[in-house]
């Protein structure tokens, strides 16, 4: 019986922290910064979001540079077209990749290279369906420049 | 292995003994992508006798100025880009040195030229610094604006800078070109191929010389 109502307590325990964490919706994985070489003054961010409820992606900021942006690539024929976009959608439950040939967070006018090994901080800004927003603070790791884009993964 | 079987039949074109001869050569070759015609096939596009990207006049990071001629006996793959593009750019470089590697020796007579389209921002250091960092063989090129006009219009390629922020990106032709060893444009691939397909391409080009 002691063990029983230990097991529970735990449960609700971990219940209430779940359903606290659940406030931040959504998780993010992955996340990585393409390095730049000197003088160079952007490089872009990719990383995969998933949220549990639909939302979107609105912004994100990072203490490297103000110029931050959301943007997307785009194939028309053979011309390469990249835009800024106001959001991405982030359907509940399923993984929406920024990565290369797709979205991307594009960083500008850089003040320092961005060296491979180093780590850059960014605040993910989120939008529910209820226009309740969050924030994810996430540290990216910084790849080597000549990083290929990861293979796309399964079930989407 | 299968491409110099590809070239057999290449030089002798119309030679029903090479396909009767090696049913494995035939299958091979159907492997990499070759029709059952007596042309070689390739996986970009053959624009062998285009009337365009015939020559260019374009400086090194070094300064020195450059033409196709300087690239002879080498098999030379030609794009367009800027450092500042996060996406397609990089993208592009690391496939080509991909290409470099999946072509074992032949990869020393591989070169691949980075024209900048972005020659306010894309100052020789940082072109330099940034092909180097895919191959330290690979080579930017860059010309003023009225060059690099001139030189995009040869090649069919379009550049448009886009205002975003208070900086901008630049909109542009993602195509690679890909010229044989006596510098005669062959080929356009597609930024959707992949650094497989392309190497198959360069080595046909390589071996049917």
């Amino acid at each position: 019986m002691n063990q029983f109502i230990r097991t529970v307590a735990v449960a609700m325990l971990a219940a209430t922290a779940s359903s606290a964490y659940a406030q931040a919706n959504v998780t993010v994985k992955d996340a990585w910064v393409r390095a730049t070489v000197p003088q160079q003054k952007a490089t872009g961010a990719f990383m995969q979001l998933q949220a549990a409820k639909d939302s979107k992606f609105v912004s994100a900021s990072s203490p490297l540079t103000p110029a931050v942006e959301v943007h997307e690539m785009a194939m028309q024929g053979d011309v390469m077209r990249m835009r800024q976009v106001q959001s991405v959608e982030l359907p509940a439950g399923k993984t929406v990749e920024l990565k290369p040939g797709g979205y991307h967070i594009m960083m500008m006018n850089l003040k320092a290279q961005v060296k491979e090994g180093d780590t850059v901080p960014f605040t993910l800004v989120f939008e529910g369906k209820d226009g309740k927003r969050e924030q994810v603070e996430i540290q990216a790791p910084v790849k080597a420049l000549n990083s290929a884009a990861k293979p796309a993964h399964a079930g989407h | 292995m299968n491409q110099r079987i590809s070239n057999n039949r290449v030089s002798n074109p119309g030679s029903r003994r090479a396909f009767v001869l090696s049913g494995a050569a035939l299958a091979l070759g159907v492997l990499a992508g070759c029709s059952m015609g007596s042309s070689v096939s390739f996986n970009g596009t053959d624009i062998t006798g285009a009337d365009f990207g015939r020559d260019f006049r374009l400086k090194d990071p070094s300064g020195q100025e450059r033409t196709l001629a300087d690239f002879k006996d080498k098999v030379v793959l030609v794009f367009f880009g800027f450092t500042q593009c996060p996406d397609v750019c990089p993208t592009a470089l690391a496939r080509a040195a991909e290409v470099k590697t999946l072509l074992g020796p032949d990869g020393d007579r591989l070169q691949v030229l980075f024209v900048s389209v972005d020659p306010e921002r894309d100052t020789p250091e940082v072109l330099n610094a940034y092909t180097a960092a895919f191959d330290p063989t690979f080579l930017a090129l860059y010309g003023d604006a009225e060059r690099l006009a001139e030189t995009a219009k040869e090649f069919k390629v379009i550049y448009q800078k886009v205002p975003t922020g208070d900086s901008y990106t630049i909109d542009h032709t993602s195509v690679t070109y890909a010229y044989d060893t006596n510098g005669k444009l062959r080929l356009k691939l597609s930024h959707s191929q992949s650094a497989i397909e392309y190497a198959a391409d360069v080595r046909k080009l390589l071996h049917a010389a």
